[in-house]
């Protein structure tokens, strides 16, 4: 394994975006190809130390998201690597077709960074909050679509992002959360990262969920279940491998998401499976509906993005599991069924 | 410029045009002959390029972001020898590398992929950003529709050069007056362009006749002295669609239709006529 998981999960001290602008800064230190765009909300995003370290290096455009992922294609085209950023909705709707045509059609190396996941834009409400954008993202051929959880892996990814041609779509949640990675991880692209040996049942979460997973497994033990826990950091392209093999193992899927779980890591797990080794899947996330305004807790239950929402859809999971206790409970059912069918023909011909 | 070679090349832009859209049997005639005259200018010594080496790093650089006029794009590129010239009847066919939008990843020559209106203006946008960091003094041409300024992000862009001083821009509006359902005025009328660029914060000039390869030629002189006062510029050329072939000009339906062979003989007469006329 090349990731190293941390001793416990605690509520880490550094702000995400912290650790994101630290890195961009660093990559621009070493490499003049790195520039960043904003939509005026380089205050958000925290990248103001990158606007006064390297000014002509960066574009803030205004309230202008298409103009935005347009002039980013532009410096892409003459050998820039440009990250940019706005909130997640306003990069996966309202420029979606610019993503679309002049970043991805036209095989340009723009990194678009969306922050605020999911109910992390909490009181900015229904209108902020993107359960859509992984979606929309991962529809376009050749986008690599991510959402690191931690401080530790926003480094890694947002580094991964730089040296790996194409355009990206990344996730950035940009407040503290809990600690996962211990520093000195090494992430790659496409793989799907182990957190938690285990052998009855496999949690595979992103972003938001990652530490609820965990949580969930710890109680799951407890009650005897063992619970593998993968980070499927890297939504496109999805380590099937990982999925198939957790499949194989564990016989039953849990996918936890902070988005719909329509075109989300759920419906792209489920496709998996389908295509290569069928097992029983429940999905945490959300159910297709819209956002709504509230703190990060009120609506983690609001929409069911919690540890017990995760170990209540395991216990269901394991109850679909296909086990030999099933099948000679099956294989018990059917000999009473095939006797009393048997006594009940014999009645027939009696009468 | 050397007028007549420009008017002769102008006119060869259009018989090849005509030829490949003709080889296909449909296509965007009408947008791709009205912009004619303006590319034979910029390929006419404008420009700084080299055929030989299409991506000669501090080369002047092209965005036709009404990239559906690339036909007549690819005539100029062929003739101008980046290309052979049999490719031109690959157009639009399996496997091109001429589609009928512009794609700088399949055509030797074109600078930026465009088709979805409006977005070849930012493109351009951080082409010229890319260029200023890099520390060159080239220009960015950047053609732009008619019909296509009634996109939004056409301004986002307008508002963002100004703002940016981005004054190596050099922008063309090609106003021939003609859209798909409708005439502009009809649809969605664009008042003055140039005055809506100007209080935008750009250097506006209006062509009379915009298929005037002497008076595009002055224009662009005229915005290049302009160079180095913070202002992109604009170049709102008065054109015809379907310019060259008199049987289309100006008519509505010429943006997308059948052309036959018939027409393809008729067009050339006409066009051959004009180059004896020279």
């Amino acid at each position: 394994m090349s990731v190293k998981v941390a001793a416990n999960h605690g509520m880490g001290d550094k702000e995400l975006r912290k650790e994101f602008c630290e890195t961009l800064i660093a990559m621009a230190q070493e490499d003049e190809r790195v520039v960043v765009l904003d939509a005026d909300l380089m205050n958000a995003a925290g990248t103001k130390p990158f606007r006064a370290a390297f000014p002509e290096r960066t574009f803030d455009c205004g309230v202008q998201e298409a103009n935005m992922i347009g002039v980013a294609a532009g410096l892409s085209s003459r050998g820039f690597i440009p990250f940019t950023h706005t909130f997640g909705p306003f990069a996966a709707r309202r420029a979606c077709d610019q993503i679309f045509m002049s970043c991805a059609y036209a095989k340009q190396n723009v990194k678009v960074v969306g922050s605020d996941p999911g109910i992390t834009a909490a009181l900015n409400g229904g209108t902020h909050m993107p359960f859509e954008d992984l979606g929309i993202m991962s529809t376009i051929p050749e986008m690599t679509v991510v959402e690191p959880c931690d401080a530790v892996s926003v480094g890694k990814v947002t580094r991964l992002a730089k040296e790996t041609y194409g355009t990206w779509y990344m996730r950035l949640h940009r407040k503290p959360a809990p600690v996962i990675y211990e520093a000195d991880s090494e992430f790659t692209v496409g793989k799907a990262n182990l957190l938690r040996a285990g052998t009855d049942v496999t949690i595979i979460a992103m972003g938001y969920l990652v530490a609820e997973a965990l949580k969930a497994a710890e109680e799951l033990e407890k009650e005897g279940i063992s619970a593998r826990v993968l980070d499927m950091w890297c939504l496109k392209p999805l380590d099937v491998e990982a999925v198939l093999t957790a499949a194989k193992e564990t016989g039953a899927i849990v996918t936890a998401e902070n988005h719909n779980v329509k075109n989300g890591l759920g419906s792209a797990v489920a496709s998996a499976l389908a295509l290569g080794h069928p097992v029983p899947v429940e999905m945490v996330g959300v159910q297709d509906e819209f956002g709504e305004v509230g703190q990060v807790p009120y609506l983690a239950e609001r929409f069911h993005l919690t540890a017990d929402e995760i170990v209540d859809k395991t216990k269901r999971v394991m109850s679909r599991k296909v086990t030999r206790h099933t099948w000679e409970k099956i294989s018990n059912d059917l000999a009473t069924a095939i006797n009393e069918l048997r006594s009940c023909t014999n009645d027939v011909w009696t009468f | 410029m050397n007028v007549k070679e420009t008017k002769e090349f102008a006119i060869n832009i259009r018989k090849e045009t005509i030829k490949c859209i003709g080889h296909l049997g449909v296509g965007h005639i009408g947008g791709a002959l009205s912009i004619v005259d303006v590319l034979a200018v910029l390929y006419s010594g404008v420009m700084n390029i080299d055929p030989a080496d299409p991506k000669k790093d501090d080369r002047d650089m092209l965005v036709c972001s009404k990239g559906h006029a690339g036909p007549a794009v690819y005539s100029t590129l062929a003739l101008k020898g980046y290309f052979p010239m049999e490719m031109l009847n690959t157009l639009n066919q399996p496997g091109t590398r001429l589609p009928s939008h512009c794609d700088m990843n399949r055509t030797p020559g074109i600078d930026m992929t465009t088709g979805s209106l409006g977005q070849g203006s930012s493109s351009a946008m951080g082409i010229a950003c890319a260029n200023r960091l890099k520390g060159y003094n080239n220009y960015t041409y950047l053609i732009l529709g008619d019909g296509e300024i009634e996109e939004g992000q056409v301004w986002e862009a307008a508002l963002f050069a100004a703002a940016k001083k981005l004054d190596h821009v050099i922008a063309f509006v090609d106003y021939n007056k003609c859209q798909i359902d409708d005439y502009v005025e009809n649809l969605c009328a664009l008042g003055d362009v140039a005055a809506k660029f100007e209080k935008f914060g750009w250097y506006a000039q209006n062509v009379e006749d915009g298929n005037d390869v002497e008076q595009i030629a002055a224009a662009i002189e005229k915005a290049k002295a302009q160079s180095g006062s913070g202002k992109p510029s604009v170049i709102v050329l008065n054109t015809v669609k379907g310019k060259g072939y008199s049987k289309i000009e100006g008519s509505l339906g010429s943006h997308n239709m059948p052309v036959t062979d018939e027409m393809v003989t008729e067009a050339l007469a006409e066009l051959d006529e004009q180059l004896k006329a020279l």
